[in-house]
C-alpha cells in the first residue's frame, strides 16, 4: 500500500509561508511528479512527506493513518537525494543493508534482500566497493538499492538525476520507470526538469510559490493547463503568449499558442527571423512580429528560414485562451 | 595562472622551511644538549652548544631523586581523562550546534570561546577555594574535570567546524533507514568524524599534558602530574640547569613521541574539509 493523502499542509519558516496550504491525493502504485520552478517548495513538500520538515499545520495521512507526527523512519517510506547520501565510509553492501540492519533483520535475510536489489540493479559486481569507487550512475543505483530493499509504502525521489551526465541521465530516467512498471509501488518525484515530468509521471503536480497551480496527467496539463503558469511551464520551448488586439480578436485577454503548433509559410502574422538553430530533427527560430512580439516556433525536420528573412506565420487553431486573471477560459 | 615550480624555488622553500623549522625546534635542542652537560658547562660563558664532558648523571639524580612514573601516570590519566570526557560531552554538544542549530547558537559558540580569552588567574582564587572546599584539591579526579572544562570550548569548537563539513543529507538518510538518534552518531556520524574526532583528542592531549597552570596551582603531591614535577626541580638554593633541563626531557619525551607517531593524523585532522 502506498496512499498519501495531504490535508491542508502548511510549512512557515518564522515569517516565511514556504507552503501555504495543500491539499493533494497520491494514490496507491501512483506515479506523481512534483514538478516547478526554483524555490516554488517541491523539495519542501517532499521533505513534509517524508518527516524530515516538520508540519507548522495540516495533517498527511499515510495509508489511511495520521503519520504527521511521526519520525521519518516510522512512516514506512524510502527516499533518494540529490546527492545520493551515501554513507562513504561503508561498501557497497553494507550501505544498502543498512536500513535493513537498522529493523533488526536477521544477517541472513539481509543478504539475502541485498542480492536480490544487486541482482536488479546491476550491482552484483561492485558489493564490496566503497561509493568513492563508483561512477556517478553506479552511486545513483545503490541509493536506489539502499531504498527498494525496505520494500516501502512509497519512494521519494528528491531531483536524483540533476547530478548526471546528459546521456546517463536519459538512462537512468528509463531504469527508475521500468523499476516503478515492476514494483508497482507509489513513487513521489520531485525535479525542475519537464522532459522527466512529462515521461515519467501518471499525474504531474505543479508547483508556484508553494502553491498547486494544477494537478492532472502529462498530457492533460499539455493540452488544457488551467492557467498561464502551468501554460508557460509546460512545453519547451515556453508557450507564446500574445496580448492587445490579437488577443482580442479571440475573445481572451491573452491568447497563448505552443512553438510546435505555428507554422511558417502562411498566414495572418509577418515577421524577420532573428536567431535560427537548425538541429537537424527540429528546428528553433525565434522571429519578430510588429504588434506582437517575438514568437518562438519549433518546426520538425530542416527549415530553410535563416536569419534576417521575412517570413509568414500562421498560429493554427490550437490557441489558449485566457481572461485577465490568467486563468484558462 | 599556475605558479611555475623551478627546482630553485624548491630549493628556496626547502631551506626557508628547514630554518624555521630549526628557529622553533632550537630551544627545545638546546634544553636536551644541556640535559647531557654537567652543571659547570650547563652554565658556561659563553654559552657552549656542545661540551667535551658528556654525562647521563642528571638523569639518574633527577630519577633518583623523585618518584618520575607517579608524576608520569598522573598526566597520563588527567590528559587523558579530561580529553575523553570533554569529549563524551562535546560530541552531543557539537553535533547539536551543527545539524540542528538553534537562533542563539553562534553566540553560544561565541561565549563558549571567550570563556578561554579570559586570563587565567582570573578564576584561581574562587576555583582553589571550590576545589578545596570540595575535596578535589590535589586529586587526579579534580583536576581531569579542570582540564576538561578548560579546554572543551575548543573541543567543542573543532568538533563543530568538522561536523559542518559532514553533508545533512548524508544524516537524514540515516534517519529515512530508521536509525534511531543514537545510531545515527554510532554508525554514521562518528565514522565519518573519526579524523576529526583524532585530531581534536591528539590535540587536547597535549594541550593537557603541557597545561602547568591549573596543574601546579591545585595540586601538592599526591595528583601533580609532569609539569609539577618540572617545577619541582627549580629550587629556592637556585637552578640547576642541567638537571631541570633532564627533567623537562623527561617531561616532554612522551608527548613528543606521541606527537611525532601522531603528526600526520594531527595534520589530516587540522586540515579536514579544506580541500573537497
Amino acid at each position: 500500500m502506498g496512499q498519501i493523502t495531504l490535508k491542508q499542509v502548511r510549512k512557515s519558516f518564522g515569517d516565511v509561508h514556504v507552503i501555504p496550504g495543500v491539499d493533494l491525493d497520491i494514490n496507491d502504485g501512483e506515479f506523481v511528479v512534483f514538478v516547478g520552478p526554483s524555490g516554488c517548495g517541491k523539495s519542501t513538500l517532499l521533505r513534509l512527506i517524508a518527516g524530515l520538515e516538520d508540519t507548522t499545520s495540516g495533517t498527511i495521512d499515510i495509508d489511511g493513518k495520521d503519520a504527521t507526527n511521526l519520525p521519518p523512519a516510522r512512516r514506512g517510506l524510502a527516499m533518494v537525494f540529490q546527492s545520493y547520501a551515501l554513507y562513504p565510509h561503508m561498501t557497497v553492501r553494507k550501505n544498502i543493508a543498512f536500513p535493513l540492519k537498522m529493523a533488526g533483520m536477521s544477517q541472513a535475510e539481509q543478504d539475502q534482500r541485498v542480492e536480490r536489489a544487486a541482482k536488479v540493479l546491476n550491482l552484483g559486481s561492485y558489493l564490496d566497493r566503497r561509493p568513492g569507487q563508483l561512477s556517478g550512475g553506479q552511486r545513483q543505483r545503490v541509493a536506489i538499492g539502499r531504498a527498494i530493499v525496505r520494500e516501502p509504502a512509497a519512494f521519494l525521489f528528491d531531483e536524483p538525476l540533476s547530478n548526471l551526465d546528459a546521456a546517463l541521465r536519459v538512462g537512468m530516467r528509463q531504469e527508475i520507470s521500468e523499476l516503478h512498471q515492476s514494483l508497482k509501488t507509489t513513487m513521489i518525484y520531485v525535479t525542475h526538469d519537464q522532459v522527466e515530468a512529462m515521461t515519467m509521471a501518471d499525474k504531474i503536480v505543479v508547483l508556484n510559490a508553494g502553491r498547486i497551480e494544477q494537478v492532472g496527467a502529462p498530457l492533460e496539463l499539455y493540452n488544457k493547463p488551467k492557467n498561464l503558469f502551468v501554460a508557460g511551464f509546460i512545453g519547451s520551448p515556453k508557450m507564446n503568449f500574445v496580448t492587445g488586439p490579437e488577443a482580442a480578436k479571440h475573445g481572451a485577454h491573452t491568447i497563448g499558442v505552443r512553438p510546435e503548433h505555428i507554422t511558417v509559410g502562411d498566414g495572418p502574422w509577418e515577421g524577420v527571423v532573428g536567431l535560427s538553430e537548425h538541429l537537424g530533427s527540429d528546428s528553433f527560430i525565434k522571429v519578430d512580429v510588429p504588434g506582437i512580439g517575438v514568437i518562438n516556433i519549433r518546426a520538425p525536420g530542416e527549415l530553410g528560414v535563416h536569419h534576417g528573412h521575412t517570413v509568414r506565420l500562421s498560429p493554427g487553431h490550437r490557441i489558449h485562451r485566457f481572461d485577465e486573471k490568467g486563468l484558462a477560459l | 595562472m599556475a605558479r611555475a615550480v623551478t627546482p630553485a624555488r624548491t630549493w628556496m622553500m626547502t631551506i626557508a622551511a628547514w630554518s624555521v623549522a630549526l628557529l622553533i625546534f632550537f630551544p627545545v635542542l638546546w634544553m636536551i644538549l644541556t640535559s647531557f652537560k654537567t652543571e659547570a658547562s650547563a652554565v658556561a660563558s659563553p654559552p657552549q652548544l656542545f661540551t667535551a664532558d658528556w654525562t647521563t648523571a642528571n638523569y639518574a639524580e633527577v630519577w633518583a631523586r623523585s618518584d618520575y612514573p607517579r608524576f608520569f601516570w598522573n598526566s597520563v590519566v588527567i590528559s587523558v581523562g579530561s580529553t575523553l570526557l570533554g569529549l563524551i560531552i562535546a560530541i552531543p554538544a557539537a553535533w547539536s550546534m551543527a545539524f540542528v542549530p538553534g537562533r542563539k547558537t553562534k553566540d553560544l559558540l561565541m561565549w563558549m570561546l571567550s570563556t578561554k580569552m579570559m586570563p587565567a588567574v582570573a578564576v584561581m582564587i574562587p576555583l582553589y577555594l571550590v576545589f578545596q572546599r570540595i575535596g578535589l584539591f590535589d586529586t587526579k579526579t579534580g583536576l581531569v574535570l579542570a582540564l576538561m572544562l578548560m579546554n572543551l570550548p575548543i573541543i567543542v569548537w573543532m568538533l563543530y567546524t568538522y561536523f559542518k563539513e559532514i553533508p545533512g543529507e548524508i544524516l537524514e538518510a540515516a534517519r529515512m533507514d530508521g536509525a534511531s538518534l543514537w545510531n545515527e552518531v554510532l554508525y554514521v556520524l562518528t565514522p565519518m568524524a573519526v579524523p576529526g574526532i583524532a585530531s581534536t583528542m591528539l590535540l587536547n592531549i597535549i594541550l593537557a599534558w603541557n597545561e602547568a597552570f591549573w596543574t601546579i596551582t591545585l595540586t601538592t603531591t599526591k595528583a601533580a602530574p609532569l609539569s609539577a614535577f618540572i617545577a619541582s626541580f627549580s629550587a629556592p638554593q637556585g637552578l640547576f640547569y642541567a638537571k631541570l633541563s633532564a627533567a623537562s626531557t623527561m617531561a616532554i619525551l612522551p608527548i613528543l613521541i606521541l606527537g611525532w607517531f601522531s603528526q600526520k593524523q594531527l595534520v589530516r585532522g587540522l586540515t579536514f574539509g579544506a580541500v573537497k
